[in-house]
């Protein structure tokens, strides 16, 4: 069988005087290794320079508004229940009279909490949801954390700020973090 | 009169000191920066412009570190380690000669710590002493893998420390002198192609090898072996002794180095070397021109050296180590064989006035590779047995 | 004691040198006999080896002294060392020496020390003609010059010797046929 086309056929044959010295195999060894010396680094300078990685990356998750600016989710636990590691959590509410321009259904998530220690960015919430309401932002990921009760996402941190609108494959913000003018396309 | 030579020896000996231990922490950088590149990485460059204060940052954090003595070592003899590592190596720099001369006014000094006509001596010397510290520290630490690293350490070093002397002892009759500064000047004398590598290709081979399982470096590392040995003698150390230890490695490799440099490409000096000082001493006057061509040998000579230190970290990057049975045979079997084939050749040829004697070893074995591939079996790939 | 004074108050710093060097030496040979540590006795002897080494250098023999330190203290003793560390040195480990075995040893030193003392007195002391005296003999040139002219012979028959004792050596440490393979 075989597995690559790379393999070779291995052999304990007598050795040749060359091969018993070493010296040639070290030297031919000593020429690979300064062409490596000489090569262009495929290193990216990452905190300031940031890969694109797609329009489909899951990053940051957002709760998205609607065009009024209206939040889109009713809290209806599909994405809780679709959640493979029990990441979100939520708790619902009824609309008042005078909040319709907050939220567009009638039931709304007056709690909606993410464990981003649990949250493994699968996107299966983005898929269980009706009303498009969670997205994973695919220009921004979520921030490396240095305390423990900073990590469960709540409203705050997730509905869309209407000065910062998140739109899914929009040409013009190709970026997860990026400044693609500096990222260099690998592979 | 004594109090001058004594002062301007003592600011010598600091200044030698000192470039020593920068360069020993720069290698640090330079090793870390040299396999970052052989391998397509970039090495590190957050610490300062290009990572340059990365060395500092290091010791830093070795100053900051617990340092542990465990419970059942034998507490001095574990001090006592680091210490005679970085002792034996910062001891052999002293009689490297590093350039020519300065003139002030009538006083000529010399660029080197001390002038003495036993100098290849010392450093051998000093050299086989290096061992203790690995041996010393690997025993008082109790613990098996560090007590087999020191014992892989003594037995490798004491292995290759003959083939090292055979190879220095064909130089030594070229020159008939153990002075480097002598073995230098004699260089001078014959020009570019009386550079000792050029009289004696095998003799720097054996010594090249040998340098290198003197300094524990890839791919003789086998006393730090990480893979079967965890690290060896230092396992158990921890904080500023074994920084001693890694940093006793590294000035070991510039003092190799610039060993290598002084015996085998003519130290200081450099093609045309006479003609630049004579031009220089026109030039400039009799003492400017003087210590200008001085410090120009000096750069010449540090550049070699950093060759070499350069020379160490590519092989190490490049050649995996060798298994023990394989570092003994090539010890025993072949280097010191070769090299007391080399002593008789070389004696032979300047029995016969013909510096260039040990090129037939090189011939003789140029034609048995060939010979020996051409009676090869081509193609025909035995399977391996299972 | 007073004399011993003036004598201190006469001698150059050379002197001082030797003197601080011989109680080192006088020091680590004590060490040696003394320590209940092998691996210390071992490390003392490397010490008085560095210390001999020392009066090389005074008496202007620095070959000797160069090659003292790299043939004893740099594979002699390393070896030494080598095999002291394979021994396990545990306290209660150490087995009792027995009253007969105590009594041997002091006759044994005690007669050394008897013969040496009456080596010492009854000879005599080699005593050198400043006329003929050269202080130069001790460095590497006139020592080879010495040793292959004057001395061939016994030279020669030493190395000899030293090539019975590597040949025997390598029987030693040959296997056999039929040898377990290690």
């Amino acid at each position: 069988m075989q597995l690559t086309n790379r393999s070779k056929q291995v052999s304990n044959k007598e050795m040749t005087l060359a091969e018993k010295m070493y010296l040639p195999a070290i030297l031919q060894g000593l020429g690979i290794t300064i062409s490596h010396f000489f090569k262009k680094k495929p290193t990216i300078q990452y905190p300031e320079v940031k890969r694109y990685l797609g329009p489909i990356f899951r990053g940051h998750h957002v709760l998205k508004r609607d065009e009024q600016g209206r939040e889109r989710c009713t809290a209806c636990g599909l994405c809780a229940v679709a959640c493979p590691a029990e990441a979100i959590s939520m708790v619902a509410a009824e609309r008042v009279k005078g909040e319709e321009g907050l939220y567009r259904e009638e039931k709304y998530a007056a709690v909606y909490e993410i464990n981003m220690l649990r949250c493994i960015f699968c996107g299966l919430c983005e898929e269980a949801c009706p009303k498009q309401a969670v997205y994973l932002r695919h220009d921004r990921i979520v921030p490396v954390f240095t305390e423990r009760d900073n990590i469960v996402y709540g409203k705050d941190k997730l509905v869309e700020k209407m000065d910062d609108r998140y739109v899914r494959n929009n040409p013009s913000v190709q970026a997860t973090p990026t400044e693609p003018s500096l990222s260099r396309s690998v592979g | 009169m004594d109090l001058t030579i004594l002062l301007t020896k003592a600011i010598i000996i600091l200044v030698i000191f000192g470039i020593t231990l920068l360069i020993a922490t720069y290698s640090t950088y330079a090793e870390r920066k040299v396999a970052a590149f052989l391998q397509d990485r970039l090495g590190p460059n957050r610490a300062g412009p290009f990572g340059l204060l990365q060395p500092i940052a290091d010791a830093g954090k070795m100053f900051f570190k617990e340092d542990f003595i465990p419970a059942q070592a034998n507490k001095w003899l574990f001090i006592l380690g680091p210490c005679l590592a970085m002792l034996t190596a910062l001891m052999a720099s002293a009689v490297i000669p590093f350039g020519d001369s300065i003139r002030f006014g009538q006083y000529e000094i010399p660029v080197q710590g001390i002038e003495i006509n036993i100098g290849m001596l010392y450093i051998f010397g000093v050299v086989s002493l290096g061992v203790y510290g690995v041996m010393v520290g690997g025993w008082a630490s109790n613990n098996k893998f560090s007590l087999l690293g020191a014992i892989r350490a003594a037995s490798q070093n004491i292995s290759y420390e003959v083939a090292l002397g055979m190879s220095i002892i064909a130089v030594l009759m070229m020159t008939g002198s153990l002075s480097l500064r002598a073995i230098v000047e004699q260089q001078a004398t014959t020009g570019f192609f009386g550079w000792n590598v050029f009289t004696q290709p095998v003799g720097f081979i054996i010594f090249l090898v040998c340098a290198f399982a003197e300094c524990n470096r890839t791919p003789f590392d086998l006393p730090e072996c990480e893979t079967e040995l965890i690290g060896g003698y230092h396992t158990e150390y921890s904080s500023m002794k074994l920084g001693f230890y890694l940093f006793a490695e590294y000035i070991n490799m510039f003092v190799s180095s610039a060993v290598i440099s002084s015996l085998y490409f003519g130290g200081y000096h450099f093609p045309f070397a006479a003609q630049a000082h004579d031009a220089l001493v026109n030039a400039l006057g009799a003492n400017t021109g003087h210590n200008v061509a001085t410090a120009l040998g000096t750069v010449v000579f540090f550049s070699k050296i950093f060759f070499f230190i350069f020379f160490f970290m590519w092989v190490r990057w490049t050649v995996p180590r060798f298994r023990y049975d394989q570092l003994m045979n090539l010890g025993w079997k072949s280097l010191i064989p070769l090299a007391m084939l080399n002593v008789v050749i070389t004696g032979a040829g300047l029995l016969f006035n013909f510096n260039y004697a040990t090129w037939i070893v090189v011939i003789v074995a140029v034609l048995m590779i060939v010979v020996s591939s051409a009676r090869a079996p081509k193609g025909a790939v035995a399977v391996q047995r299972t | 004691m007073n004399e011993l004074l003036t004598h201190f108050k006469q001698i150059s710093a050379t002197g001082y040198l030797f003197w601080g060097l011989a109680l080192i030496t006088v020091l680590s040979a004590i060490v040696v006999v003394t320590a209940r540590n092998p691996i210390h006795s071992v490390l003392a002897l490397i010490g008085t080896f560095f210390c001999l080494s020392g009066h090389y250098v005074l008496l202007n023999a620095q070959f000797l002294a160069a090659v003292n330190i790299i043939v004893y203290a740099g594979a002699i003793m390393v070896l030494f060392l080598f095999t002291i560390m394979f021994l396990n040195m545990r306290k209660d480990d150490e087995e009792a020496k027995t009253t007969t075995a105590k009594i041997a040893a002091v006759i044994v030193g005690g007669t050394l020390l008897v013969l040496m003392l009456g080596i010492f007195k009854a000879a005599q002391v080699g005593t050198y003609n400043p006329t003929t005296f050269d202080n130069k003999t001790g460095l590497v040139e006139n020592l080879g010059m010495q040793l292959y002219g004057e001395y061939l012979l016994p030279f020669e028959l030493a190395s000899i010797l030293f090539l019975v004792a590597m040949v025997g050596a390598v029987m030693l440490g040959k296997r056999e046929a039929g040898d377990r393979h290690f």
